[in-house]
Formats: C-alpha cells, sequence, structure tokens
C-alpha cells in the first residue's frame, strides 16, 4: 500500500480516536491534520513505523495537550479524563465521524469538504483542486462547518444514515459527472465502501455502493477524447466487467424497494444489456415506476418517460414527456429531442435539442447538444 | 455551482466614484474589502476584481486583415464593467443573497447606492 493509501485509510480512525479522547471534534480534526503532515515529511524519509496508527495519534495527541495548554480560555479542558482509547471500537468512532461529519445544520457543499478531510483523508489543497476553489477559500469552508457543528448541538446517531449516503453520493456525482476529475468518483466508491462494512446489515447502504459501482463501470466509454458519449452510442467493451460483476453480485442479494436500491437495479440493467436497444426495458420501466411511488421527482418522471418510449413507442413517450412538463430544462428538452427523433420529426428534434444546449451550465452537454442538432439536419 | 456577479458602470466616463468626497470613496472601498473577506471567510470566494475606469476602456475589432482596431464609437448608453465576483454557492438563491450585499455599498452620501448587480452561472465542464 503506498504511504497515502495508508494515511487516507487511518485518517477516519485517528480522527475517531482523538475525538473520542478529547471531546473536540474540531480540535481533533486539527490536530490530527497537522499529523498527517507531519507524517507525509517524515515517513518517505524514516520509513512508515511499525505502528503507524498508533504514531498519528501520539502525534495528534500531542498537538492537542499543546493546544489545551497554550489556550488559557479553555482551561476547564485540563479536568478531561482520558479514555481508555486502547479498549474503544474504532469502528463505532469512524460511523460517528460520518455522522458528525453530515450534521444536519451543514450545507451540502460543508458536509462534503469536510467529510473528504476528515473521513477520506484528502488533504485541503487536493479537495480545493477537486472543486476548482482557492485553497485558502476550501480551507475556511471546513473552518465553519466545524464552527457551526460546535454551536448546533445533535446527537451522532443511525437517522443521520441517510444524510450520509446523500453527501457520499454527491460526492461520487461530482466525480463521475465531471470528465477530468476521476478522483472523486473514486472517492465516492471508497467512503460507500467503508459505510458498507460499517452498516453490513443495511440494504440501502449496499444499495448505493452497487449503485457506484455499476455507474462509474461505464466510465472508459462515456468520453471521447473530451466529448461526451450517450449510453445509446458507447462502446460495450470498455465497460469494466469486474465492477459490474461486484455491483451486480450485491443488488441482487439486497433488492428491495429503496431508493438507492431501484436505482442499482435499473445500471445492473443496462449495464447486463448487450446494446441499448437489447436492454430490458420493460423491467426498467416497472423500477422507474417503482421509484416513482416512493420518491418521486421530475427526473424520475424524465427516465420512466423514455424507458416507456423504448416499450410502447416514441409516441407514448412523448406522452408521458408532455404529462410532466418541465419546459426549461435541458435534460427535458433534449429528451424530447430525442423522442421526436425516434417517431421520425428529425427537424424537431434538431430544435429541441438546439434550445437544450442554451439551457445547460455544462459546456460538454451544451457540445454534444449543438453536435446533435447540427448532425440530425446535415 | 459558480456564479459571476457583475457590477456595471452607466457610460464610458472615469469612475463617477472618482468625484466623490475621499473620505466616501475610502468607505466604499471599506465595504468591498470587507465584503471580500466575509465571502473568503464562509468559504465562498473563488474570485474578484476591480477593473480600471471606462474611460481608459478600448472597444477593439479586427479591420479586414485581422489586425486591432481600436477606440471604435462607443453608443452613449453602453454601460461597462466595473467588477466581478465569482462564488462558490449551493444554490442560485445564495448568490442572489451575497449580491444584494454588494447592492448595499455606500454611496456618495453614505447611503447605501443599491446598485443593480448581474448574477449568471458560470459555466463548467462537468455535465449536470
Amino acid at each position: 500500500m503506498s504511504l497515502t493509501a495508508i494515511l487516507r485509510e487511518l485518517t477516519p480512525q485517528v480522527v475517531g480516536v482523538i475525538t473520542r479522547r478529547y471531546r473536540d471534534f474540531a480540535a481533533a480534526e486539527d490536530a490530527v491534520q497537522e499529523a498527517l503532515l507531519a507524517a507525509a515529511k517524515a515517513w518517505p524519509t524514516e520509513g512508515v513505523p511499525d505502528h503507524p496508527k498508533a504514531w498519528l495519534i501520539a502525534v495528534a495527541s500531542r498537538r492537542m495537550i499543546d493546544q489545551v495548554r497554550s489556550n488559557s480560555a479553555r482551561r476547564d479542558r485540563e479536568q478531561i479524563t482520558f479514555a481508555a482509547a486502547e479498549a474503544q471500537d474504532l469502528h463505532d468512532d469512524s460511523l460517528e465521524l460520518m455522522f458528525t461529519c453530515c450534521h444536519p445544520a451543514l450545507t451540502d457543499s460543508s458536509a462534503i469538504a469536510l467529510t473528504l478531510r476528515a473521513v477520506a483523508g484528502l488533504t485541503t489543497d487536493e479537495i480545493a483542486r477537486a472543486f476548482m476553489v482557492p485553497e485558502a477559500t476550501m480551507a475556511q469552508r471546513i473552518s465553519r462547518a466545524k464552527a457551526t457543528i460546535a454551536k448546533t448541538p445533535f446527537e451522532p446517531t443511525i437517522d443521520r444514515l441517510p444524510a450520509v449516503m446523500h453527501v457520499i453520493y454527491l460526492v461520487f456525482n461530482e466525480g463521475y459527472t465531471a470528465i477530468d476529475r476521476v478522483d472523486l468518483a473514486q472517492e465516492g466508491i471508497r467512503l460507500g465502501r467503508l459505510l458498507h462494512a460499517l452498516c453490513p446489515d443495511d440494504p440501502e447502504v449496499a444499495g448505493l455502493l452497487a449503485l457506484m459501482l455499476l455507474t462509474d463501470a461505464r466510465r472508459a466509454a462515456r468520453t471521447r477524447g473530451d466529448e461526451l458519449v450517450p449510453l445509446d452510442d458507447q462502446d460495450r467493451s470498455l465497460w469494466n466487467r469486474d465492477q459490474i460483476a461486484e455491483g451486480s453480485a450485491l443488488i441482487q442479494r439486497v433488492f428491495g424497494p429503496g431508493p438507492y436500491r431501484i436505482q442499482a437495479a435499473i445500471a445492473a440493467l443496462h449495464d447486463d444489456a448487450a446494446s441499448f436497444d437489447a436492454t430490458d426495458w420493460p423491467q426498467i420501466l416497472a423500477l422507474y415506476g417503482t421509484l416513482a411511488a416512493i420518491e418521486p421527482s421530475p427526473m424520475v418522471e424524465l427516465n420512466r418517460a423514455i424507458a416507456l418510449a423504448m416499450v410502447e413507442g416514441p409516441a407514448a413517450g412523448l406522452s408521458a414527456l408532455d404529462a410532466h412538463p418541465w419546459k426549461d430544462n435541458h435534460r427535458w428538452i433534449a429528451a424530447r429531442g430525442h423522442l421526436l427523433a425516434r417517431a421520425g420529426d428529425l427537424a424537431g428534434a434538431s430544435a429541441h435539442w438546439k434550445r437544450a444546449a442554451t439551457r445547460t451550465s455544462s459546456t460538454a452537454e451544451r457540445d454534444y447538444l449543438l453536435k446533435k442538432a447540427a448532425r440530425s439536419l446535415g | 455551482m459558480k456564479f459571476m456577479l457583475m457590477m456595471n458602470h452607466p457610460g464610458k466616463a472615469a469612475y463617477q466614484i472618482n468625484s466623490w468626497p475621499a473620505e466616501r470613496i475610502q468607505a466604499h472601498i471599506q465595504f468591498m474589502k470587507e465584503l471580500n473577506g466575509k465571502l473568503k471567510a464562509d468559504g465562498e470566494f473563488v474570485d474578484g476584481q476591480g477593473l480600471i475606469g471606462p474611460d481608459q476602456a478600448k472597444l477593439v475589432k479586427a479591420d479586414s486583415s485581422g489586425r486591432p482596431v481600436t477606440d471604435g464609437v462607443f453608443p452613449e448608453t453602453k454601460e461597462f464593467l466595473a467588477g466581478f465576483w465569482i462564488v462558490d454557492v449551493d444554490s442560485a438563491q445564495r448568490a442572489y443573497e451575497i449580491a444584494a450585499t454588494v447592492s448595499m455599498a455606500p454611496g456618495p452620501d453614505g447611503k447605501p447606492l443599491h446598485m443593480n448587480v448581474e448574477v449568471r452561472e458560470v459555466m463548467q465542464g462537468l455535465p449536470t
């Protein structure tokens, strides 16, 4: 395992231990950050210690004690009782840490930033670069997040699990949908694996991991150079079969009527198909119907309409789309364009794709839609 | 989501602010410095720049050989960008709140200007 990988894996465990010992999450996370930086500097020359976790805990603890001593306003903390940390169940610490990082008072971007540092072990600079903001801005975002947590008491209990899953999925999507930032998708999957290991009996947690694996499996086919390639045009020989196998096995084991599980099952059906047209669309249509019943949204209706078109033809799909109009949304407009094209109305399709191109904030999507618009008339 | 906030200046003259009493100019600048500080402290600041006065702006176009021709005729109604921010926020609503803060910057009488601030999303490479 590389040095970076070792440090990243140990990060949440050490943050958990120090937080439990000193009861100050914000200071503990800062102290661990400093210990990680010290390790990154010292270990390449001195070698990885025999007990790297104990090393990090010792260094972070010394930082905490120095903080306490130098901060006269916290003199009362000298009465901290030192828990017998060695006896703690460290898995509990990591889960509680994830709950804390997804505190209800935090905005999504704050929870994401804090989770990526305290749980995934990314450096502030790495997180800043991933989100294309200055490092100082990201550092402040994380500090602010911790200050918010400190002044809003809450119990890190299991009902925070949906919030943690939401943050992990956002991290994954940030990476999955970015053509040139592979790492965040991997971080999302890593966090998903960690959560699954901590909550092995929760089927939605397993469903989330399966969804990410099955979606990420298509990554290599999703772009050609820096152009977007949609699902119906992808070279399926580029899909990651190992990831598909793992994700499929997982969702088959845990399938049930939960939103992540349903989306994972849909992804598994796509990944199982030899081609877009050979996909089990009736099954996908049924799954979107179930999803619409438990977690309705305009996106679900849009996807259901597309699946309906594949089963009953474009006219049925267009009726379904028009029954749930989302007239300013570029995805809805583009989908309508696709169905018009399938129905033989190329001029209509082209006009829709041109309009959709003006409504998306993604340059990659805009370029793809303009290309389709031009080609359909050419 | 990244948004650009734009402050515009009416017309190609030197900044109107240059004719304010000195301490009102300073108050305006101080307001902007504090705004930037708050955006940085809140983890929302990506970029923020002021532009030199419109009286020093050039309008450039290419001549028939592709060479730059500067200083064309300016239409009377043209507005000029005075400065901009790029902020990274979770919603358009938050960008509008920040723009409203900008809008309250003090003017020549020390009272909030209630400036118009243009807000638009910055396009990014990633699909949405």
